[in-house]
């Protein structure tokens, strides 16, 4: 938490090699295709995510219809509702909502807001995407695949995601997903690497770590947490494609299948689950935090005023993280494990509910005595708050062992989890996008379609998944193709669940009016000048926007204060860039 | 003005819908009326600090909506304040914490006079196995199943001689006795779940794992396989049928001469 004393900042020295033609694209293809520029790489994360993103709305589409209308639409087979459900969760999980956080938003906005002229290693940067894509493919692949993808959940609990009764099992389905999830754990692991060590080698002059803008520290902590979560998951992956197509038994104990006694002895079915769930679990947090960082920021600019508690808000995300590795079994109380682990992993997810409320309360707090301009990114940062709280909260009926219990399995589980890491999540990317898309572009999104994407959107999720944790909290179990007949579900229940599908369905479509506007507003947007949210924040001030290869022309800024100074009394402005000199200090850094 | 409106209605609205909402948990009927109490603690607090926090948002949004002039408050951090919030968001945790793990460890210790059953899954139909006059359940092992011992019941073992095996049906147990199941897969996972009895637990092959419960009421009530095996996951059903002592107690010897029949070393 060392200051840099305003006085002896001087201008950066002199770059040691000069700015060759060599360094920059010439050609089409090493300008937009194979590039290595962090801002075109993170577009085209962005991009494919966005397209993984708009197949898994489709699918929830389709079980939606099944679970609304059972038996109505035929061709949604059993095997085909087991397949939607695993690709939409692994999907939205991994390909969507990973993908869009680390390799859109932080390749973006990493080195842009710390100063950098671009990651670190640009070449391995754009390896990164590119390894991704092909692991997308090979996903994609398996839907043409014989016998379709895998039908195993997302969690792929083995024996049953390898054996017959399980769609894809005996086929191609759970190959093709085991080995994309590897391909992509590999690429993710060179952009990954790439993130954290620009963070701690690539800041600008005068940027020290206390004065970076918490959607860094978001981005920052999730990829330090991804770099250690991740492997254990591929341990998993490589155990059960061995388990699979070599006939080893890591996770495979004496089975007869069918009648058919298998040739497997000796392996451990819950080994899966502590690996899967190692992962799992920060998982969520590496969804989570970076969501964490850059709500702060959006709040923090369009509140006019700095984020309440920044370094507690610094702390408590690098709590969350290192918390978030050891609460990994709360997956796992009715799974058969010992029962002793219970009292543990329950207290230690408790626990964590204490840094996540203080990031709860400095948000909310920092709307308090604000100058709040309701913009659309804004109107999302709220409606994050609200939906994230929720599912929170409901969090900590599941985080409590014996709680657990009953609500374990149901559609219960189902709400929760869309809420807090589904929903709420989505809505920060929806909100940065409203927010950063003039930078990426130099127009504004239209503010009548941004609207009404935004009050459909938030309204209809919420009205999708508040009432179906009644469902779950009445016993209906999660992952059943049909309810049919269960004589503790009242008629009225189908009702309910008749009426979350054709919300599903409208808030589905209104995702294909933010498709559109996000093309229309390429061409037709409101021009927006470099900084149109008068914001604190380096990539605001870039010379030219959309910033060229190499961010700052000829010299890079040089940082003097933090990133909030919002509305300090006596400035001229309601906003002081970080690169601005001058004795107005960044009062509540100074004593650091 | 309508944020803050629609916030405030949000808040109320979800507060009304638990309380008029016809979807509840279904009547208990096991002695775990104490993870009931524990859920309407934890729904107790948590939706305070709902409420609390988005009425105070909808209050600030509506307050300090921009206006011409408006200027906001520059003040980075209040430790006092930050204290504050911590300390009570601890002792609200704890408030739900205690009560919890107080009810587990009752949930994972299984009283002395329990009787043991086995409940045993595979794809897609549970079986059950009682014991007979010797009150023993008789060793088993997966690789033993065949056709004829769908189970996989050691023969050597003779407190497995007399043992009741029902298959794909229903499981009887008489009331306010308290049993400890052991569950047992062939196969995949499967998870035993009955939601009047609060139970839940998974069936993991090549283990054995278990759980325990008094059931209270007689009564027929639904078992639901909980954790996905398939495709034929959904239609994974069985019944708990809780009888009187009497009752069970005569169905129990029906049974039991009908085993020792199939089992004897005599048949083999």
């Amino acid at each position: 938490m060392t200051d840099v004393p305003l006085g002896h900042v001087g201008p950066a020295p002199a770059a040691d090699v000069e700015d060759v033609e060599l360094y920059h694209p010439h050609s089409w293809i090493t300008k937009y295709v194979f590039s290595q520029d962090a801002k075109v790489i993170a577009i085209q994360y962005s991009l494919t995510a966005l397209s993984v993103g708009l197949i898994a709305l489709v699918l929830s589409w389709l079980m939606r219809l099944q679970l609304g209308f059972p038996g109505v639409f035929t061709f949604i087979d059993a095997n085909a509702y087991y397949q939607f459900i695993t690709m939409h969760g692994m999907m939205m999980v991994v390909y969507v909502l990973t993908a869009l956080f680390l390799g859109g938003f932080g390749n973006y906005l990493i080195p842009l807001m710390v100063g950098a002229r671009d990651m670190v290693f640009p070449y391995v940067n754009m390896l990164s995407f590119w390894i991704y894509f092909l692991a997308v493919l090979i996903l994609v692949a398996s839907f043409f695949a014989p016998g379709g993808p895998t039908g195993a959940g997302w969690t792929l609990y083995p024996p049953q995601a390898i054996l017959s009764g399980t769609p894809g099992g005996q086929d191609w389905g759970i190959i093709l997903m085991l080995v994309s999830l590897m391909v992509f754990i590999i690429g993710f692991t060179m952009g990954g690497l790439n993130y954290v060590v620009t963070v701690l080698q690539g800041r600008a002059r005068g940027m020290t770590l206390m004065r970076m803008p918490l959607t860094v520290w978001g981005i920052f902590t999730a990829s330090f947490m991804a770099l250690l979560a991740f492997p254990a998951l591929f341990v998993g992956a490589v155990m059960m494609l061995f388990d699979r197509a070599l006939g080893t038994s890591f996770f495979m104990p004496a089975i007869v299948e069918m009648g058919q006694t298998l040739d497997r002895n000796g392996g451990s079915p819950l080994l899966f689950q502590h690996l899967f769930w190692f992962f799992g679990h920060p998982e969520v947090y590496i969804v989570a935090l970076p969501a964490f960082g850059i709500v702060s920021d959006l709040i923090s600019t369009h509140a006019r005023r700095n984020i309440f508690g920044y370094r507690m808000m610094v702390w408590a995300l690098l709590a969350i993280g290192a918390l978030s590795f050891v609460v990994w079994a709360h997956h796992m109380y009715v799974s058969g494990m010992n029962p002793y682990f219970g009292f543990f992993f329950a207290t230690t997810t408790l626990i964590i509910a204490i840094p996540t409320a203080i990031k709860v309360y400095n948000w909310v707090l920092t709307l308090w005595r604000g100058d709040i301009h309701l913009n659309v990114p804004m109107l999302f940062a709220l409606a994050f708050i609200v939906t994230f709280l929720n599912g929170g909260l409901t969090g900590l009926f599941l985080g409590n062992v014996v709680v657990d219990v009953p609500l374990s399995d149901t559609m219960f589980v189902v709400a929760h989890f869309h809420m807090v890491m589904g929903v709420a999540p989505i809505l920060v990317i929806f909100g940065a996008i409203y927010h950063w898309y003039p930078k990426v572009t130099g127009r504004m999104l239209d503010d009548t379609l941004g609207k009404i994407h935004f009050w459909v959107t938030f309204l209809g999720a919420y009205l999708i998944f508040f009432p179906m944790h009644y469902l779950g909290l009445m016993g209906v179990p999660r992952r059943y193709y049909e309810i049919g007949e269960m004589s503790f579900v009242p008629l009225s229940a189908h009702t309910l669940n008749a009426f979350i599908t054709i919300v599903a369905l409208i808030v589905g479509a209104v995702q294909l009016l933010f498709v559109f506007n996000l093309f229309w507003s390429l061409r037709h947007g409101r021009a927006s000048g470099g900084n149109p949210w008068r914001a604190t924040t380096l990539e605001w001030q870039t010379p030219e926007t959309p910033p060229p290869h190499g961010n700052w022309g000829k010299e890079v800024p040089t940082v003097y204060r933090w990133a909030y100074d919002y509305s300090v009394p006596g400035a001229a402005e309601d906003y002081i860039p970080q690169n601005q000199p001058g004795t107005q200090s960044s009062a509540g850094m100074s004593h650091g | 003005m309508a944020v803050a409106l629609i916030l405030v209605v949000i808040a109320l609205g979800s507060v009304v819908f638990h309380l008029l909402s016809p979807w509840w948990w279904t009547p208990i009927a096991s002695n775990w009326s104490y993870i009931d109490t524990t859920i309407v603690i934890t729904f107790w607090i948590t939706g305070a600090v709902f409420v609390a926090i988005i009425l105070f948002m909808a209050y600030c949004i509506y307050r300090f909506r921009h206006q011409p002039g408006r200027q906001a408050h520059y003040e980075p951090e209040s430790k006092r304040l930050e204290l504050w919030l911590t300390v009570v968001t601890g002792v609200g945790v704890a408030a739900m914490l205690a009560p919890g793990l107080f009810v587990w460890r009752q949930f994972i210790t299984v009283p002395q006079d329990a009787t043991d059953i086995e409940i045993l899954g595979q794809q897609w139909q549970w079986s059950f196995r009682l014991p007979g006059p010797d009150g023993k359940l008789g060793i088993t092992d997966t690789r033993l199943v065949s056709p004829d011992n769908p189970l996989g019941i050691s023969k050597e073992d003779p407190n497995g001689q007399d043992d009741v095996i029902v298959e794909g049906g229903e499981l009887r147990l008489p009331v306010d006795k308290p049993v400890k199941a052991l569950l047992r897969s062939v196969d995949v996972i499967h998870n035993f779940y009955v939601p009047e009895m609060r139970a839940k637990m998974d069936l993991v092959p090549g283990q054995v794992s278990y759980i325990w419960f008094t059931p209270t009421r007689t009564g027929t009530f639904e078992i639901l396989c909980a954790e996905l095996c398939g495709v034929g996951h959904p239609q994974m059903r069985g019944s708990v049928v809780v009888q009187e002592q009497s009752e069970y107690q005569a169905w129990l010897e029906g049974q039991a001469s009908r085993s020792f029949a199939r089992l004897a070393p005599a048949a083999q």
